[in-house]
């Protein structure tokens, strides 16, 4: 009987296998994936539709990964039921998997909304590999596209269409793009870059209808927006958001909000049982409460942190909070944590902005604790202000030098250096 | 393993380090040819920090737990099992940023190309790393500690 069954083999579950023969060598692991190619990076599909990356450079673990950590991997197989009192799980071919430690990392799936015309060929969500091969393939005899969402997702696809010699215009129901991440200085910034790359960016509209070819109404012939406009459109696709893949809790003991909740040892409320990535609500540590974050740097962690537990080496997260990095177009961004408050009266906001290099920093403090931070195109040491947040470190006393243009650890005081980098080298 | 250590006590903020770094670092290993024809000149991996009077360098410190490997998109970063140091895959890395972000140290740069990141890769063909043997006044040393 395996001891360890995890389903789902992107970051979450890669982290939890090496985890687990970190301290376990010999006990059976069992991944059951629905990819038959798990072990690649999601955030490159955007490099592969651009072609920009190869399947090679994708893969973000060995061909061999499976075979060297001694996994039994189920690829191209599906996890349909789950037995927790009986302690096993079903697959789609009616087999049973028995297991003594369970991980959940079965990810998110593309929220679609109710569009008319959503089922018409043509339109795509964006992401799984399966899903940029789906979209590459249609591209050979594509001119134009709508991208429905301007987050990042939306504005990933938006830069490999528009690489690809593509006409896109980008839909957003927000007023600016990427409103989750950016305020409305620093979106501005990417929005520039963004048209300047010839992409239309169409802002406070949805698309309301999918429409078909007069020849034939089942393809994508174009969008119709809330205010009425059309626009002509070869694909669509719709990139709105991801929803966590919860429906293997369903029926169980396992309590879900939005997603699976899970403790600080990633443990669900069902003993034995573990979930993490973006199937799982883990803590925030900026808003001190559990949520989903469906990002891949977290649910590597999260994974890991699992995997030490599942192997029975304690192993608490620390929490990780909304943290992206961007490249798209050209524009190097930072965004962590608190970048956009509404109630101004609790949070100190330091900003330098100059126009005229399109860099923007900008630092949300509360009581004098870093809660957030966006960065536009000066994005080298931000680590060090990330570490400083984590830490909840009070930044009173060099708060003028974080956003100088030298900023370094040399700016922290000494007894702050001691404090939060504790290694000999740094005293 | 190799490790640097700064003597921050010792470091006069010359900046040799960087420069040795560079050339380490560039095609043709020569200073000159390094500064005057590389274009772009490559960039130093380990950085001077100057906060008058205080000045030491700082270069990656092949974390144990190290943030950037468990946050890389791309599997570019990854700890060697058997040396315990922190490798970086030019050819695997995507320019993400990711680990410009989470790293403590500040010790990963954007490498001149804008295309992928650049760190300290304790000049694994060197016997003593350029910015150590090359500090004039003893600032940085090279320690073999076990993994």
């Amino acid at each position: 009987m395996p001891k360890y069954v995890i389903i789902g083999a992107s970051a979450a579950g890669i982290g939890a296998v090496e985890a687990i023969r970190d301290v376990d060598p010999v006990g059976t692991i069992t991944v059951i994936s629905e990819e038959l190619l798990p072990q690649y990076s999601r955030p490159m599909i955007s490099d592969f539709v651009s072609g920009k990356a190869t399947l090679e450079k994708m893969k973000c673990r060995e061909d061999y990964f499976w075979e060297k950590n001694a996994v039994q991997a189920l690829t191209g197989r599906t996890a349909t039921r789950l037995n927790l009192t009986g302690k096993y799980v079903e697959l789609d071919g009616g087999e049973r998997v028995n297991f003594e430690k369970l991980l959940l990392a079965t990810g998110g799936k593309p929220f679609v909304p109710k569009i008319e015309g959503a089922d018409k060929e043509g339109v795509f969500t964006f992401t799984t590999l399966a899903d940029a091969e789906h979209l590459a393939a249609k591209l050979e005899n594509a001119k134009s596209a709508v991208v429905v969402g301007a987050g990042l997702i939306g504005v990933s696809v938006t830069e490999a269409l528009a690489k690809r010699g593509l006409r896109v215009t980008m839909v957003e129901f927000k007023d600016t793009i990427l409103s989750l991440l950016l305020d409305s200085t620093a979106a501005k910034i990417v929005e520039n870059a963004i048209r300047k790359a010839g992409v239309t960016i169409v802002t406070g509209q949805t698309v309301q209808r999918i429409v078909g070819k007069r020849e034939n109404d089942h393809v994508v012939n174009g969008a119709v927006l809330t205010n009425g406009d059309s626009i002509q459109c070869d694909v669509v696709i719709i990139a709105i958001g991801v929803i966590p893949r919860t429906e293997l809790a369903a029926g169980t003991d396992m309590k879900t909000n939005r997603g699976i909740i899970v403790d600080k040892f990633m443990q669900t409320t069902v003993p034995d049982v573990y979930a993490s990535g973006d199937v799982a609500e883990a803590y925030d540590f900026v808003l001190n409460e559990n949520r989903s974050l469906p990002l891949w740097p977290l649910a590597q962690l999260e994974g890991k942190v699992a995997g030490y537990n599942m192997a029975g080496k304690k192993a608490k997260y620390d929490g990780g909070t909304s943290m992206s990095a961007l490249k798209y177009f050209g524009v190097p961004i930072i965004s962590v944590g608190i970048t956009n408050p509404k109630d101004d009266a609790a949070y100190e906001i330091l900003v330098k902005h100059e126009p005229e290099k399109e860099v923007y920093k900008k630092i949300v403090l509360r009581d004098n604790v870093i809660v957030g931070m966006t960065f536009v195109n000066a994005i080298e040491r931000t680590g060090i202000l990330f570490h400083l947040m984590k830490h909840c470190v009070n930044v009173k006393r060099f708060k003028q030098a974080l956003l100088s243009d030298d900023f370094s650890l040399a700016a922290l005081p000494l007894s702050t250096r001691k404090k939060v980098y504790p290694e000999a080298a740094m005293r | 393993m190799k490790r640097i250590i700064a003597k921050e006590e010792a470091c006069m903020g010359c900046g040799l380090c960087e420069v040795h770094c560079t050339v380490q670092h560039s095609k043709s290993k020569d200073i000159i040819k390094a500064y005057t024809r590389e274009q772009p000149r490559p960039i130093s991996r380990v950085r001077l920090e100057i906060n008058k009077p205080v000045s030491f360098a700082i270069q990656c410190r092949h974390c144990e737990d190290a943030p950037c490997v468990s946050a890389c998109l791309a599997g570019a970063m990854r700890k060697d099992e058997e040396t315990g140091m922190v490798t970086h895959n030019a050819e695997k890395c995507m320019g993400c940023w990711t680990c410009i972000m989470v790293c403590p140290y500040g010790a990963i740069k954007m490498d001149v190309s804008g295309k992928v990141v650049a760190k300290c890769d304790l000049c694994s063909e060197l016997e003593v790393p350029a910015c150590v043997a090359n500090c004039p006044n003893g600032a940085l040393v090279c320690k073999e500690v076990t993994p």
